[in-house]
């Protein structure tokens, strides 16, 4: 998969060292990011790893206490309020006025951005939406799938030329994210380009490229293929019937403790196992060589990712005041 | 082969389950509650500040009046009426003036409450036992700040005069009384109390609509989180306090409509001074007072503070500003506390504008007071609403 994006062209998100304290904590911690025009780029990570503060500082609505960057050519310190004109920001909780229609909510974000046609607009755009006929419906009483089509919707009314969804399809059907998958991509065929968060390892799977981010610390960076390579992971997935007839599944919590296992996860009856060493992970699942057939796989997006998480260090928890 | 049942987990059941259930209730709001340090400080604080405020400041019997003496006579009896006036418990003499119809402006602009007239030939007339005229107006906007205090004027006069008039003049001193104290209401002269309240309400009905409304629309949107995506738009700061102020000023016109047309139907308060001018100056105040609820809105967390916010501004409000209570009846902090409150300043123009027919002269330093209010409180509304999240 590759975007419409030509080579040697400038990236259109391009920031450095880019860094957010809040209080004592270190939210994002020196974060670099490149993505390239019409690309759609997978931004991953654990719970509280900083994706959103990211995001919010890419799009004007924090100010980073470290770093540089430009976003569309414009300085993201000095230059916000361009930014904020051609860039489309979903955020993770539906944020449009429940009380308004559907239509009245389009209207509202035609009209703060000052586009022309707004009449027409809005009506194609409700078309585009399947919504046509339900213009008049109040926005708060859209399902959870509408309503994320909706947000999707009036982002990128103004037709930007940056889209940031903030874990856009959390508690959306599968269905409903097919189709909003679809749209992105359509989107990025058009030139536009895509930073989305997402916990979904099909999702990540379907962008261009990634980046994972924990605990405030870009930890990998590159396409699928890459990131997978630059893990140096081995995997072995091993299934059969142990003597007492348990399943391979219930052997994960042994032998995870045993060295050169990095993590070992039921699948189904299967168990799958990896580790950054292939001899030690042949060793390590030695003791079942008999009863369990063990074959090398593809270590997976998954696997990259809890590992790289457990590596990092967790700096995320608050202690109530 | 059925599955072993498994030991119960619960270890109450019947009546001591239902206490269980409620006392985990019970904690779970105690400690929300807490986590809300903005509410448990202003649940604690509150009552305190509030007893501490209004229970020392509230008298319905208003001592230590602010009274003018315009003094037109030169004679010691008129010296002596004016000592006697200050040594009564009930007036303050703040200025004793000699020019002709200075006590009437005093009076007019709330300086002074009551105006003491010492007649030309005073001293004169007294001697001879003509009874002078000793006349007293009164400021009876506020029927109730008025009252006793009138009643204690005769008696002061009466006993001064009766130390000077001694040897051949002490026959002066008896009968009807040497002199003959003429009472004269201003503003409103039959003492109606609606006359008032009304105007009155107006400012209060407005402050607590502008206040409160706005300060719950701002956080609303940040509670509900749509805050974020409008700070995402390019819509500035200042264009969203703009954009959620001017819905609210209708709602404000609509509002003093109303109540002066019931002012004038229902109540038949006077109406002495302009109607454009109380527009100017209802606006004014209505536009502080929505600055006034952003402001507020930038400093809540939550709806729930806001609201809280709002009531802790409209209590004094209602009770210091002169609305309730005789503004001149309470101890001088809370009248200083009293002039910061925008409430205080419209009071005084709606009240003047419709008793007193104020003019715009008359009305400019009230004026002048909540435009640099508004000032104030815009500059600090639109610092605090950042572009920015968190």
């Amino acid at each position: 998969m590759s975007g419409p994006a030509e080579a040697g062209e400038a990236p259109v998100i391009a920031v450095r060292g880019l860094t957010k304290r809040f209080g004592g904590r270190t939210v994002v911690d020196a974060v670099d990011l490149a993505v390239g025009r019409g690309r759609i780029c997978g931004f991953l990570g654990p719970n509280g790893s900083g994706k959103t503060t990211t995001l919010r500082m890419i799009c004007g609505l924090l100010i980073p206490d470290g770093g540089t960057g430009s976003v569309l050519g414009f300085d993201m310190l000095r230059e916000r309020a361009a930014i904020k004109e051609r860039v489309g920001y979903m955020t993770q909780k539906f944020g449009l006025f429940a009380d308004l229609t559907i239509a009245e909510n389009l209207e509202f974000f035609a009209r703060v951005h000052g586009l022309d046609r707004r009449r027409e607009r809005v009506a194609e755009a409700l078309e585009r939406l399947g919504l046509a006929t339900r213009g008049q419906q109040l926005a708060g009483s859209l399902s959870g799938g509408w309503k994320q089509r909706l947000a999707l919707a009036a982002c990128v009314l103004h037709s930007p030329e940056i889209l940031l969804l903030d874990e856009p399809t959390a508690g959306v059907d599968p269905q409903a994210r097919r189709e909003f998958w679809d749209q992105i991509h359509a989107l990025a065929a058009q030139g536009m380009t895509v930073l989305v968060s997402t916990h979904y390892m099909d999702e990540a799977e379907r962008c261009h490229e990634i980046a994972y981010i924990a605990y405030g610390r870009m930890l990998a960076r590159g396409t699928i293929d890459e990131v997978i390579r630059d893990s140096h992971l081995h995997a072995l997935q091993g299934e059969g019937r142990l003597a007492d007839g348990r399943g391979a599944d219930r052997l994960a919590a042994e032998i995870e403790g045993r060295p050169g296992v990095a993590m070992a996860a039921p699948f189904g009856t299967a168990i799958h196992v990896c580790g950054p060493d292939r001899a030690a992970l042949r060793a390590a699942v030695a003791p079942w060589a008999e009863a369990i057939a063990w074959r090398e796989v593809e270590p997976s997006l998954e696997d990259v990712f809890i590992h790289l998480m457990r590596g990092a260090q967790d700096n995320s928890v608050v202690v109530a005041p | 082969m059925t599955a072993p049942r498994r030991a119960p987990l619960r270890a109450t059941s019947g009546r001591r389950a239902v206490v269980q259930r409620i006392l985990a209730m019970i904690f779970k709001e105690i400690r929300q509650m807490t986590r809300d340090r903005g509410t448990v400080g202003m649940m604690l604080a509150m009552p305190l500040i509030q007893l501490m405020i209004f229970g020392f400041a509230i008298n319905n019997d208003p001592r230590a009046l602010p009274m003018a003496v315009e003094v037109n006579d030169v004679s010691p009896f008129a010296r002596s009426v004016v000592a006697a006036l200050r040594n009564t418990s009930y007036y303050r003499v703040v200025q004793v003036v000699d020019t002709p119809g200075e006590g009437e402006r005093l009076l007019s602009q709330g300086e002074v409450q009551f105006v003491v007239t010492v007649p030309v030939d005073f001293g004169r007339d007294l001697v001879r036992g003509a009874r002078p005229q000793l006349l007293v107006t009164a400021d009876a906007t506020d029927p109730a700040a008025t009252g006793n205090a009138l009643g204690a004027v005769e008696q002061a006069v009466a006993g001064a005069l009766s130390h000077d008039l001694i040897g051949p003049l002490a026959l002066r001193a008896q009968g009807a009384g040497p002199v003959e104290v003429v009472l004269h209401r201003s503003f409103n002269p039959e003492g109606i109390t609606s006359h008032n309240t009304v105007p009155g309400l107006l400012a209060v009905v407005l402050s607590m609509t502008m206040v409160m409304l706005t300060a719950l629309s701002v956080t609303r949107e940040v509670e509900q989180g749509t805050m974020e995506n409008l700070l995402a738009t390019p819509l500035r700061p200042f264009e969203v306090m703009v954009g959620k102020i001017v819905p609210y000023l209708f709602i404000g016109v609509v509002q003093m409509v109303v109540i002066l047309i019931a002012a004038r139907v229902i109540f038949e308060v006077p109406f002495m001074g302009s109607i454009g001018l109380t527009l100017v100056a209802t606006l004014l105040f209505m536009v502080t007072s929505l600055a006034l609820g952003f402001t507020l809105s930038t400093l809540a967390q939550s709806q729930l503070q806001a609201m809280q916010m709002s009531f802790f501004y409209m209590m004094p409000s209602i009770l210091l500003s002169g609305f309730a209570f005789p503004f001149r009846g309470m101890p001088l902090w809370a009248q200083w506390l009293a002039e910061v409150l925008p409430t205080t300043h419209f009071i005084r123009l709606v009240r003047g504008i419709m008793l007193k027919g104020w003019t715009f002269a008359d009305a400019a330093p009230q004026l002048g007071v909540l435009a640099a209010m508004l000032l104030v409180l815009g500059t600090v509304a639109v610092r605090r609403y950042q572009d920015t999240v968190a």
